[in-house]
């Protein structure tokens, strides 16, 4: 197809604006598939997709209108996946913004509008659910022009749900959306904006073709990793694949690759072929680096094995997991998990837990440290547990947090902020209604009950998006947790030295909670070092005894015990004592932090 | 095969259903007392081939048993296969015996009567919804002494709602006083489902940490006045363990008659179905009654046999649970000082006995059930 013909776009909007609908609505406008085979949010494929309503994974689709071929590129809508958000508006020219006329501008439509503009994107506004009775269409109309810089009436304005709009949508793609540049003549050099893994097929590359073509059979290169292979089959999503014997120039589509690792092909690396290379790659590569990292151990130490397979699995499709192997002595053989945020990591434990049916432990979720050791020796720590004591600096990751929020709650906000070390960094009225405050916050502080706090104190109304902007050395102490006298390391924490004392409090006072009484007393101690900074003690049991047991009660007091046992099973032992499972959390949510 | 030597027989009946209770019983319905005990008597008829030539022990229980229609409960006595030595036994509660129906009793061949006292307060008594007051429970005991029982058990209550520790002190001391053979002290279950559950339970459990200390408070006072707290929740005077039940505690046969009747003979246990009418039905046509059984596997046995045995104060041999033992709990139990080694047998210490049935479900290797 002639390049002039060819418009590649994506949506961008906040999360439930209504992007997956209008998705929708395009393929069934532009007939890509007819009404009976219409599924509700037809490109979002994983069932945990739909049932959040958020897009994991990228997916492209090309659609006929008025004689263009539309490449439509669905893009992930969370903050986590900001850098395959950025790659695919990479191998766009174009992006609908979406905002829900009755919520307005949200924090990650900002985001967004903010990457496509960096892309140099040319920027489509539209405001959706016009039909809602409590929308506005006209106010967001205007906050959304004055965002991209547009003039309103150049703001469309549709109803995904009811279809109105959908034509003009169409016919502004064509109309505004450049079409894409690129040399048909050059050596071929295509994007890879993402990959998904098929049982039988292997990897299979999404790419944009930027310069030259492929043809199938042809020997391909990923420049950045050096991998080779074939192309087995090249083709386009409408939406299923549709093999076709040429990816052109300015054209998107797929490639068969056969490679049994999706590691060895990672997302914004430049395939380009092996008899006729490019002399140079797209810019933009970069490797993702996990923000968030958490121990994952299976319930029943049996399912080790299933886990470590189940992890690997997961990897083929998932090639920003990271995952290693660690052994806790409260908790038995797991792994170390990195993720790129906090609902990537949600979203890796639902699957392992519904897609391979395990039972998960999840420990506290932690950021990595940059540590200096007295020794000069230069560490990454993934786990508090790890974080050796002769400290000579220890640097963490801060964000920079964008919050919008409605007037009436920036002083909660700023409030939570303050409490959670962050930095004032500046504030601005995106309407009379909404304020925008921007902080600069140590991750480890988001990351443990931030978004909870966040929507209690703003009763959901807060949006809230955030970029990690690079570490700063704090003063950090890690905080052990001794039960009956031995530290359990997977309840250790690294944190601010001002605040050891209020958490060993809080954490010590919640165990004694959490954990049943035992048949001896149990200590629980906080210590920083060897310095105790709080203690309580579970009191021993006194009595455990079943009352009666004559012959016509055995059975029942048998099964009874067998269930006592059972219950004994799903705990972990922890030296002689027997915690269960939700301890573990407990250094999530502690209450009474405050107090 | 050398036959059942214990026999237990149920006697549903009962003056009113007291609120905690979660037995088999069935209130009042007089007309029914002679043909119910006409069908145990069938029942017994069609399982004698079970039983040895000389039975140990036969138990009455219930219900209330002396609440039976009189000239029923004597026929059912007169018709028993027990030899002079055996332990017979029948429950009572205390406002059913009269001078009159203790020397029946004794006539009748009944050996041991364990008494269903559970207090001596009456506030107490009104809780639990018994009828007795503590001048009927005495009056009962000097009864049954007077018609020559020299063998009588006391059942008490303890962690009823309201009762504090000196009104269990109280309690004890009374019971003491009395000077009964046996004693059996539960602590009360307000069961799911009762009256008393949906009445009491958010006290209980208000009540829960004050009552922490009562169990000990009763093993340590009855011990101190003499008795020998042989059972998780029974104490005797030197010899006067109730035969019967050691009979269940050591793993032995038994066959039970009677509606909601457990048996367990050579790896099989039944039990009949509650229902009386179907009961009464099948055995006028000399018909077994409805019953479900259990088969019991090798390894579930010797697993009752633990979780049974260690409820005694003497070792269970533990050649006779093989495959129950989880070694590696036993040396934790041990190192912490609730179970001990002694030759060839498995105890609690005093403590573990406190903590009998966590420290069982440790010791138990990991099930399949």
């Amino acid at each position: 197809m002639a390049l002039e013909r060819i418009r590649n776009f994506s949506i961008v909007a906040h999360i439930d604006h209504g992007k997956s609908t209008l998705a929708d609505r395009i393929l069934e406008v532009t007939k890509t598939l007819s009404e009976r085979q219409m599924r509700e949010q037809v490109l979002d494929s994983m069932d945990l997709e739909r049932e959040r309503g958020i897009t994991i994974k990228a997916q492209a689709v090309r659609v006929e209108w008025r004689g263009h071929q539309l490449n439509l590129i669905d893009t992930p809508g969370h903050v986590d996946f900001t850098y395959e958000v950025s790659r695919a508006l990479q191998a766009c020219e174009g992006a609908l913004l979406v905002v829900d006329a009755a919520q307005g501008i949200e924090a990650q439509t900002l985001a967004n509008a903010y990457l496509a503009l960096e892309n140099d994107l040319e920027i489509v506004p539209v405001v959706n659910k016009i039909d809602l009775p409590q929308s506005d269409p006209s106010a967001t109309a205007a906050d959304v022009a004055k965002l991209v810089g547009e003039d309103s009436d150049r703001v469309l304005r549709i109803s995904a749900k009811t279809g109105a709009g959908i034509e003009a949508v169409l016919d502004a793609v064509v109309e505004r959306i450049p079409s894409p540049e690129g040399d048909p003549a050059a050596p071929p050099r295509a994007l890879v904006f993402d990959s998904s893994y098929d049982q039988y097929r292997g990897v299979v590359a999404f790419v944009r073709m930027v310069d030259g073509r492929f043809t199938p059979r042809q020997r391909l290169r990923a420049m950045a990793a050096g991998t080779r292979f074939e192309a087995e089959e090249l083709g386009f999503f409408s939406p299923d694949r549709s093999p076709t014997e040429t990816l052109e120039a300015g054209e998107v589509g797929y490639v068969v690759t056969g490679l049994k690792d999706v590691s060895r092909l990672r997302v914004g690396d430049t395939l380009t072929a092996e008899e006729r290379p490019a002399s140079h790659p797209l810019p933009g590569y970069k490797d993702v680096k996990p923000t968030v990292f958490a121990g994952l151990y299976p319930t029943e130490s049996d399912d080790y094995p299933d886990l470590r397979d189940a992890l690997e699995k997961l990897k083929l499709n998932d090639a920003s997991l990271f995952y290693e192997p660690e052994t806790s002595r409260a908790l038995g053989f797991g792994f170390r998990c990195g993720f790129l945020g906090l609902l990537h990591m949600e979203i890796v434990r639902e699957r392992l837990e519904r897609e391979f049916d395990l039972d998960l432990l999840v420990t506290a979720p932690n950021v990595a440290y940059r540590v200096l050791t007295k020794g000069g020796e230069e560490l990454e720590v993934h786990n508090p547990a790890d974080m050796p004591t002769e400290i000579e600096l220890v640097e963490e990751p801060y964000i920079r947090a964008t919050t919008i929020v409605p007037k009436d709650y920036v002083g909660s906000v700023m409030e939570l902020n303050n409490d959670r070390r962050g930095r004032f960094h500046h504030m601005e009225y995106l309407s009379e209604e909404r304020v925008l405050l921007a902080y600069d916050l140590p991750l480890a502080d988001i990351v443990y009950d931030y978004y909870d706090q966040l929507k209690s104190r703003t009763r959901g109304y807060a949006s809230f998006d955030y970029d990690v902007i690079g570490f700063e050395a704090g003063e950090l102490v890690r905080l052990d947790v001794l039960l009956a006298g031995d530290p359990v390391d997977a309840l250790s924490l690294i944190v601010h030295r001002t605040a050891a004392y209020g958490r060993g409090r809080a954490l010590v006072d919640r165990l004694r909670v959490e954990i049943p009484r035992q048949m001896f007393d149990v200590p629980v101690q906080a210590a920083v070092g060897s310095r105790i900074i709080a203690r309580e003690t579970i009191k021993a049991r006194r009595k455990d005894v079943l009352a009666k047991c004559y012959g016509g009660d055995i059975t029942r007091k048998r099964k009874l015990l067998e269930r006592q046992k059972k219950g004994k099973k799903r705990m972990k032992q922890v030296g002689a004592v027997e915690v269960p499972q939700e301890a573990f959390l407990a250094v999530l949510n502690l209450d009474g932090e405050k107090k | 095969m050398s036959g059942v030597r214990h026999l237990y027989l149920h006697l549903p009946f009962c003056a009113h259903r007291c609120g905690y209770c979660d037995f088999v019983t069935l209130v009042g319905r007089a007309d029914r007392h002679t043909a119910y005990v006409d069908a145990l008597l069938a029942e017994l008829r069609l399982e004698a081939s079970l039983l040895a030539d000389e039975l140990e022990t036969v138990y009455l229980g219930g219900g209330t048993p002396t609440f039976t229609e009189p000239e029923a409960l004597a026929r059912l006595l007169g018709a028993l296969p027990a030899p002079p030595a055996a332990e017979v036994t029948v429950e009572a509660n205390p406002e059913t015996v009269t001078p009159a129906l203790a020397s029946r009793l004794r006539r009748q061949g009944a050996t041991r009567v364990s008494l269903g006292a559970q207090s001596f307060q009456p506030e107490l008594l009104a809780v639990l919804e018994r009828r007795a007051t503590p001048v009927a429970v005495r009056s009962a005991f000097y009864h049954l002494r007077d018609a020559g029982f020299d063998n009588i058990s006391l059942d008490l209550l303890y962690g009823i709602p309201g009762q504090s520790a000196s009104d269990l002190e109280l309690d004890l001391a009374e019971a003491i006083a009395l000077g009964p053979e046996h004693l059996s002290c539960y602590e009360l279950e307000a069961k799911p489902g009762t009256r008393f559950t949906h009445v009491h339970g958010e006290e209980l459990v208000r009540q829960a940490d004050a009552m922490e200390g009562y169990f000990e408070f009763v093993v340590a006072t009855l011990r101190g006045a003499g008795y020998r707290w042989y059972e998780t929740a029974n104490f005797c005077r030197p010899g006067r363990q109730a035969r019967h039940n050691i009979a269940y505690w050591q793993g032995r046969d038994y066959l039970g008659i009677g509606i909601g009747a457990v048996s367990t003979v050579n790896g099989l246990r039944w039990r009949n179905r509650p229902s009386l009418g179907g009961y009464v039905r099948a055995l006028a046509e000399e018909r077994r009654p409805p019953r479900e059984e259990e088969p019991l596997e090798p390894h579930v046995q010797s697993r009752e046999r633990l979780m049974l045995g260690l409820r005694l104060d003497e070792p269970v041999p533990l050649a006779e649970v093989e495959g129950a033992v989880d070694g590696a709990a036993l040396a934790r139990m041990e190192r912490l000082g609730l179970a001990r080694r002694t030759g060839g047998g498995l105890a609690l210490t005093t403590r573990g006995r406190f903590l009998g049935g966590g420290v069982t479900a440790e010791l138990l290797t990991p099930g399949s059930e």
